[in-house]
C-alpha cells in the first residue's frame, strides 16, 4: 500500500439523510421594514436608495461648487440661497437642516448596510483562494468599493471640519464660503487630499451608479446598455468638475480674494 | 471483422497534432478537516486534443503507477451538462474559455511549458470533501425551499391548455439552462449564489404555471440562499464564469420579486382565517 | 432454482382497455395507511426521481439514494433530442396505436406488446405533467407546443427543449423530488452507493449501501425496493454514458436472484464525435436530430486524401440516401450505425484517423440560411467546435457510432417487479419496452412513464397485502451477512496490491467487448471474447492496484467495484449474444443477414425474452425464456427502403 499524501481521517462518522429542509412559510415575521432590512437583498435596496440620495446631493453640491468660477459674490449668494429655501413657509435654514438630517440618515444607513454586507460576505468565504484570482468582469472599482467608501467617508469628516465647522489651520471665517475654500485649497497638501478623495469618489460612483439599477431590480433590455453609460458619465462629470477646484486654486485661476 | 483504430485493442497511433509539456500545481487535501497544500506534478506529452479532465486522467494513471494516490476531482458526464465538474483553473472557475465547463475545456487552450494552478472552489457553503472535490448540497437546499411548481403526478391539465408566448418560453429556458455547477459562487468575490438562485427563480417565475407559488417561492428560496451564501454586490464575475452564460439580468429580477414577495406575503399572511 | 417460471402477469383483455381495467382491479392502499410503508428508490434520474416524488406525494415514506453529490446530476440530464408522445397536436395522423406500432416495430419485434401499448397510452400524460411543472418545451409563435419528427418516425410527435430535453425533464423531476425532500416526505441520501439487496422471507426487505464520503457500510430496511439505476453501456468503456454509469445495482440484484434479460441488446448511436486519441475517456453524442438536416456521406474512393471541400459531388457517396430512398438519412439508429461502420471498415473513413463519416450541413445552410440552422442546432455546433476545433458551419462534421443505450436489463413483469418479490426495476435499468432497438426520443418517455404513471399504481398492489407488517430488522442475519460481504469485497480490492489501475482493466475489457460484442457479432468473435474476458478478470483479481483507504472518498475504489461487475456482465452479454442465433435491432450477428446486409430475424425460434438466472460465480447462468406473442402488430421484416 502506498503512502497517502496526507493522513486520512481514521474514524467513520455517519452522515444522515437530508429531509424536511423547507422553511416554515407561516413563521412569525418582524415588521416589514425590519424584516426586509435584515435580508441581504434588503440591505442592497437600502444601499441603492441611500445611494441615489447621496448621488443627488453630490450632484447638487457640484453644481453649487461651479459657482466658484463666477466669483465670490455669486458663490456666497448661492450659499445664502440654500439657507433661504422655502422661506417664509419655514424659518431660515430649517429646510436646509431637514435636508442635512435626511442626508445624515442616508449616510448612516449606507455605511451600516455596507458594514452588514461585508460581514456576511466575509463569513461566506472564510478560507480564501490560495492561488491568484484572474478576474474577468469584476473591475478595480467594484472590488475596491469598501476602500473607496472608507476614503470618501474619512474625507467627508475632514471636509466638514475644513469648510463647515472649524477650518483646518487657516483663517476660517464662518459664512465666508468662497474665502474659506480658497484659503484651504491654496495649501498643496490639502489640494492633494481633495484630489485623491474625489478620485476615490469617482471610482465609488462608477460602480455604485451602475449597481443601483441591478439592486433595485430596474432591468429592461431596452435601457440596459445605457446603465453603464450613465454610470461613466455621472462619475466622470462629478470627478472632473470636483477635481478642477483644487487644481484651479493651485493654478491661481480662481480663489484670489481681493 | 475489423474494428476502427482508436477503439480496438491494438496500440493507438501517436496522437495527431501537437503535444504539451505542462506542470500542474494541484491542491491536495485528505479530508474535510485535514490541512491542504499545493503539490506540483509534471504532465509531459499532453495531446492538445485532450480535454482538461482527460489530461487529469493521464496524470492520475501515472500517479497510480508510481504508487501515489490519484487526485480526487468531481466529474461525470464530460459533455458540459451534468454540472458535476468544477475546478478553479489559473484563477478562473472552469478555466480560461468563456461559456465552457471544465470537462469541455481542451488542452489546445494552453501553451507548452505552462504551469497550471488547480484549486477547489472555495465557499463556506461548499466545503472541500477531498482534494478538488467540494460538497454543493447547499444548492439542493435552495431548490428544496421552493424551486419547483407543485403539481401532483397525474393532476396536470392538457399541456396546450395554457399557451405561452414563444418569447416567454425562450426567456424561461435561458434561465433554466443552469447546470448547478457552482461556478457563480466560486467566481463571486463575495461567495454569493445569486446567479444560481435567480436563474431558478426566473425560470419558474416567468412562466404562467409558476405564478401561483411565485412569491412564496421567491421569499423561501432567497431567505434560504442568504442563510448559506454571501450577498451580491454586482461584480458580474458570476456571469463571466457561467458555463451556460446565464446573464445577471436575472439577479435584477430576483431583487424585484423579493421586494414584492416580502410585501405580498405579509398582506396575505396578516389575514386571520 | 431452475424451477422459475416466468410469469409476465399481463392481464387478459382488450389491449386498448387493459391498463385502465387493470388499474381498477389492482389492490389499493388506503391513503391513511400509505404512511405505514417505507419504500427505497435507488437512483434519481428520470425514472427514480419521478417515482420517488410521486410515491411521496401519494403519502408513502420514501428514501431516495444517489451516488452523485446531487440528484440532479443523474445521466438522464444528458439526453438531447426529445420525448415522444401521441398527442397528435400536428394532426398528421398520429395516435396511441401508431406510437405503439412504431415502437414495437422499431424494437424489431422483441418487446412485450402490452407494456408498449401502456407506454404509448401514458405518453400524453407525461407531456401534460412536465408542462405543468414548468419544463420549457419548445413552442410555436402561437404559444402552443412545437413538435419535430425524430429518428425513424414519419409523424411529428417529438417534444423537445432545444438540445437539452433530458436536462429540462430531469430538472422537472428533480424539483418535484426536492419539494418532497423539503417537506420531509423523502429522505435523500447523496453520495451513497447501493451495493446489495437483502431478502428476508423470500421478499426484498432492504438494501446495503456504502457512503462514498465516509466508507460507512449501512443497512436500510423497506417494504419495497425500486431500482432506477440506468444502463450498462460503460461495459464498452468508451460510450456516450457518463463516467459513473454502471451496472452494479442491477448486477448485484441479479446475483441475488433477479433475472437479467436480453443483456446483448445494446444500442450504438450513429451520430457521435469520433475519438481523437487513445486517452479518450468518453465519446460525445450529438443529437440524432442533426440527421434531419445533415447529409451523411463518404468519398467514393477509399483512402481519399483530399479535404471535404476538395471532393466534388460526383465523388461523394451519400450512402444512406442511396440505399434507403424513402427514409434516407433518417433510418433507425441500428441501421444508420451499421452502415457508417461498413463504410469506415471499407477504408472510406474520413478525418485524421479515418474513423468517421461526414455529416454535411452545406445544403441545409444554403436552403434554410445559417440563422435557421443555428437556431436549430447552434448549441450542438458549438459543442462540436469546442471538442474538435472544427467549425461545422464551414466544414462537414465527422461522426461515428458509439455505445449509447442498453435495451437489456433486469427482467420485470407487467407490474415492473423483478423475479425477487418486492424488488422493482424502472427506466433503463429494466429490460424495457424497447425490444431489441430503441427509437429516438423514447427513453425519456419510458423513464418518466415508469416513474410517474406506472410504478406508483403497481407498487400499491404489491404493498397492500403487507399492511401493518413491520419492517425487517437491519440486525437480521441476512443484513449482517450482506454488510460483511460488501466490506470484505472492498477491502479485497485495496489488499490486492497489484500493478494495474482500475481504468486500465476497464479500458482493456472495453476493447474486448467492443471488438466482439459491439455493432457486429459473430460466433468466433464471441467465443474469443468468452475466453478473453475470464482471463482478464482473473488478472483483475490478482493484479489490481487501488491506493488509499476505504474510510474516505476514494474514487478508484468505487470504480473497482463497478468494473468488477462489468466483467461479470460482459461475459453474460457475450453468452446471450452467442445464444441468440439471429439478428434483431441492436443485436447483429454477421451469420444472420439478408443479401443486402440487413438484420435477419428468426421469429420461429427467437421471439422470446432471454432472461438469465445467476447460478453462482463458477457456473454458467441459466437461460429462461419468456415467449412473446404478437397479436396486434404483424410480424414483418423491417424495411426502411
Amino acid at each position: 500500500m502506498a503512502q497517502a499524501t496526507t493522513p486520512a481521517p481514521s474514524s467513520t462518522h455517519t452522515r444522515g439523510p437530508v429531509t424536511g429542509t423547507a422553511r416554515d412559510a407561516n413563521r412569525k415575521r418582524a415588521p416589514f421594514l425590519i424584516e426586509f432590512y435584515r435580508s441581504a437583498v434588503g440591505k442592497k435596496y437600502v444601499m441603492a436608495i441611500t445611494g441615489i440620495m447621496i448621488m443627488g446631493f453630490v450632484f447638487a453640491h457640484m453644481v453649487g461648487n461651479v459657482k466658484m468660477y463666477l466669483g465670490p459674490a455669486e458663490f456666497d449668494t448661492y450659499a445664502e440661497f440654500l439657507r433661504q429655501i422655502l422661506v417664509p413657509i419655514f424659518p431660515r435654514t430649517l429646510f436646509l437642516w431637514l435636508l442635512r438630517l435626511g442626508l445624515i440618515t442616508a449616510f448612516v444607513l449606507h455605511i451600516h448596510a455596507a458594514y452588514g454586507l461585508t460581514v456576511i460576505n466575509h463569513k461566506a468565504r472564510p478560507v480564501k483562494y490560495a492561488s491568484k484570482r484572474d478576474y474577468v468582469a469584476a473591475n478595480y472599482a467594484s472590488r475596491t468599493m469598501r476602500w473607496s467608501g472608507i476614503i470618501v467617508g474619512l474625507f467627508i469628516v475632514f471636509h466638514l471640519f475644513d469648510l463647515s465647522w472649524t477650518g483646518t489651520g487657516f483663517h476660517y471665517y464662518r459664512g465666508a464660503a468662497y474665502e474659506n475654500v480658497a484659503h484651504s485649497l491654496e495649501r498643496p497638501l490639502v489640494a492633494l487630499i481633495y484630489i485623491v478623495a474625489n478620485l476615490a469618489l469617482g471610482l465609488h460612483l462608477f460602480h455604485g451608479a451602475w449597481s443601483i439599477f441591478q439592486s433595485l431590480g430596474w432591468n429592461n433590455p431596452r435601457f440596459n446598455k445605457w446603465r453603464r453609460g450613465f454610470a461613466i458619465a455621472f462619475a466622470g462629470l462629478i470627478t472632473v468638475v470636483n477635481v478642477s477646484f483644487p487644481i484651479m486654486v493651485q493654478a491661481g485661476v480662481v480663489g484670489h480674494v481681493g | 471483422m475489423t474494428a476502427t483504430e482508436p477503439l480496438s485493442g491494438s496500440p493507438a497511433p501517436a496522437a495527431p497534432g501537437r503535444t504539451l509539456n505542462l506542470t500542474l500545481r494541484v491542491w491536495r487535501q485528505a479530508g474535510p478537516d485535514a490541512p491542504g497544500a499545493f503539490e506540483d506534478y509534471d504532465a509531459p506529452g499532453i495531446s492538445v486534443d485532450m480535454s482538461f479532465l482527460e489530461m487529469l486522467d493521464v496524470v492520475n494513471e501515472r500517479l497510480v503507477e508510481q504508487s501515489r494516490e490519484p487526485i480526487t476531482f468531481d466529474h461525470d458526464c464530460r459533455e458540459g451538462i451534468c454540472g458535476t465538474c468544477s475546478l478553479m483553473i489559473n484563477g478562473r472557475p472552469h478555466g480560461p474559455q468563456r461559456g465552457t465547463a471544465t470537462c469541455q475545456l481542451h488542452m489546445r487552450k494552453f501553451a507548452d511549458g505552462d504551469t497550471i494552478v488547480i484549486e477547489p472552489w472555495r465557499a463556506e457553503a461548499f466545503p472541500v470533501v477531498r482534494d478538488l472535490a467540494v460538497d454543493r448540497g447547499a444548492f439542493d437546499r435552495i431548490v428544496e425551499a421552493g424551486g419547483y411548481i407543485t403539481v401532483n403526478s397525474g393532476s396536470a391539465p392538457d399541456a396546450n391548455l395554457i399557451p405561452i408566448p414563444k418569447s416567454v418560453a425562450d426567456a424561461a429556458f435561458d434561465a433554466a439552462a443552469c447546470i448547478g455547477c457552482g461556478a457563480c459562487v466560486a467566481a463571486c468575490p463575495n461567495g454569493a449564489a445569486q446567479l444560481f438562485t435567480s436563474a431558478k427563480l426566473a425560470h419558474l417565475n416567468l412562466l404562467p404555471q409558476g405564478q401561483a407559488e411565485r412569491y412564496k417561492r421567491t421569499e423561501a428560496m432567497v431567505d434560504t440562499m442568504e442563510e448559506l451564501f454571501g450577498s451580491c454586490t454586482n461584480h458580474g464575475e458570476c456571469e463571466a464564469a457561467c458555463p451556460k452564460e446565464i446573464p445577471i439580468d436575472f439577479i435584477a429580477l430576483l431583487n424585484k420579486d423579493y421586494l414584492r414577495a416580502k410585501l405580498k406575503n405579509r398582506r396575505y399572511l396578516s389575514r386571520k382565517p | 432454482m431452475s424451477d422459475i417460471t416466468l410469469d409476465a402477469k399481463v392481464p387478459d383483455g382488450d389491449i386498448q382497455t387493459l391498463w385502465d381495467e387493470h388499474k381498477f382491479n389492482m389492490k389499493l392502499v388506503n391513503p391513511a395507511n400509505k404512511r405505514k410503508y417505507e419504500i427505497i428508490v435507488v437512483g434519481t434520474g428520470l425514472a427514480g426521481a419521478s417515482a420517488a416524488a410521486t410515491l411521496a406525494q401519494l403519502g408513502y415514506n420514501v428514501s431516495a439514494f444517489t451516488f452523485h453529490d446531487s440528484p440532479r446530476r443523474a445521466h438522464s440530464i444528458a439526453a438531447q433530442g426529445g420525448i415522444n408522445a401521441a398527442k397528435n397536436y400536428h394532426g398528421d395522423g398520429d395516435s396511441v396505436h401508431r406510437l405503439f406500432y412504431d415502437t414495437v416495430k422499431g424494437g424489431d419485434f422483441r418487446s412485450r406488446e402490452a407494456n408498449v401499448y401502456r407506454l404509448a397510452q401514458v405518453s400524453n400524460s407525461i407531456i401534460d405533467q412536465c408542462a405543468a411543472q414548468g419544463v420549457p418545451f419548445a413552442r410555436e409563435y402561437g404559444g402552443l407546443l412545437d413538435n419535430r419528427s425524430f429518428g425513424g418516425a414519419q409523424v411529428s410527435r417529438t417534444f423537445y427543449a432545444r438540445g437539452q430535453t433530458g436536462q429540462q425533464l430531469l430538472l422537472g423531476a428533480y424539483q418535484a423530488l426536492a419539494e418532497q425532500v423539503g417537506l420531509g416526505k423523502v429522505k435523500l441520501y447523496n453520495r451513497c452507493e447501493f451495493l446489495d439487496v437483502v431478502q428476508v422471507d423470500g421478499r426484498a426487505a432492504g438494501i446495503v449501501t456504502r457512503d462514498l464520503l465516509t466508507g460507512e457500510v449501512q443497512s436500510h430496511a423497506a417494504h419495497a425496493v425500486v431500482l432506477a439505476t440506468g444502463g450498462y453501456s460503460n461495459a464498452f468503456f468508451l460510450s456516450t454514458n457518463a463516467m459513473a454509469c454502471n451496472v452494479s445495482a442491477a448486477w448485484r440484484a441479479h446475483r441475488r436472484g433477479a433475472l437479467f434479460a436480453n443483456p446483448c441488446y445494446t444500442q450504438i448511436h450513429p451520430t457521435c464525435i469520433p475519438s481523437s486519441d487513445e486517452f479518450q475517456s468518453k465519446l460525445t453524442l450529438m443529437s440524432e436530430s442533426l440527421r434531419n438536416d445533415g447529409r451523411v456521406w463518404v468519398p467514393t474512393k477509399a483512402g481519399d486524401p483530399r479535404g471535404p471541400d476538395q471532393i466534388p459531388e460526383s465523388e461523394r457517396d451519400y450512402f444512406l440516401e442511396r440505399k434507403y430512398p424513402s427514409f434516407g438519412n433518417l433510418v433507425p439508429r441500428d441501421v444508420a450505425s451499421r452502415n457508417i461502420k461498413a463504410q469506415v471498415d471499407s477504408g472510406k473513413g474520413v478525418g485524421p484517423l479515418r474513423n468517421g463519416a461526414y455529416l454535411d450541413f452545406a445544403e441545409s445552410i444554403k436552403r434554410l440560411s445559417p440563422q435557421v440552422v443555428e437556431e436549430r442546432y447552434g448549441n450542438l455546433f458549438d459543442m462540436y467546435e469546442r471538442i474538435t476545433d472544427e467549425n461545422p458551419y464551414k466544414q462537414p462534421m465527422r461522426i461515428f457510432p458509439a455505445p449509447h443505450y442498453t435495451m437489456g436489463g433486469l427482467w420485470v413483469d407487467y407490474h415492473l417487479e423483478t423475479t425477487i418479490p418486492g424488488l422493482y426495476a424502472i427506466g433503463e435499468a429494466n429490460f424495457a419496452d424497447q425490444g431489441a432497438n430503441r427509437l429516438g426520443a423514447s427513453a425519456l418517455m419510458q423513464g418518466l412513464a415508469d416513474g410517474y404513471f406506472i410504478l406508483p399504481y403497481t407498487i400499491g398492489d404489491g404493498l397492500a397485502p403487507l399492511l401493518n407488517k413491520p419492517l425487517a430488522d437491519t440486525n437480521h442475519p441476512a443484513f449482517k451477512a450482506a454488510e460483511a460481504e460488501v466490506t470484505d469485497r472492498y477491502r479485497g480490492y485495496l489488499a490486492t496490491n497489484g500493478t494495474r489501475s482500475v481504468d486500465w482493466f476497464h479500458r482493456e475489457l472495453g476493447h474486448i467487448v467492443w471488438d466482439n460484442c459491439g455493432m457486429e457479432r459473430s460466433r468466433p468473435g464471441l467465443e474469443k471474447a468468452l475466453s478473453e474476458i475470464p482471463a482478464l478478470y482473473q488478472e483483475f483479481k490478482t493484479d489490481l492496484r487501488v491506493l488509499g483507504d476505504d474510510r474516505s472518498l476514494n474514487q478508484s475504489l468505487e470504480r473497482a467495484g463497478r468494473v468488477d461487475d462489468f466483467f461479470q456482465l460482459a461475459e453474460l452479454m457475450c453468452r446471450d449474444a452467442l445464444e441468440r442465433e439471429e439478428s434483431c435491432g441492436g443485436h447483429f450477428r454477421v451469420e444472420h443477414q439478408t443479401e443486402e446486409g440487413e438484420a435477419l430475424r428468426d421469429d420461429e425460434n427467437f421471439a422470446y425474452v432471454a432472461a438469465w438466472e445467476w447460478t453462482g460465480p463458477d457456473t454458467p447462468a441459466e437461460l429462461h425464456k419468456e415467449h412473446l406473442d404478437f397479436k396486434h402488430v404483424h410480424l414483418a421484416q423491417r424495411s426502411y427502403k
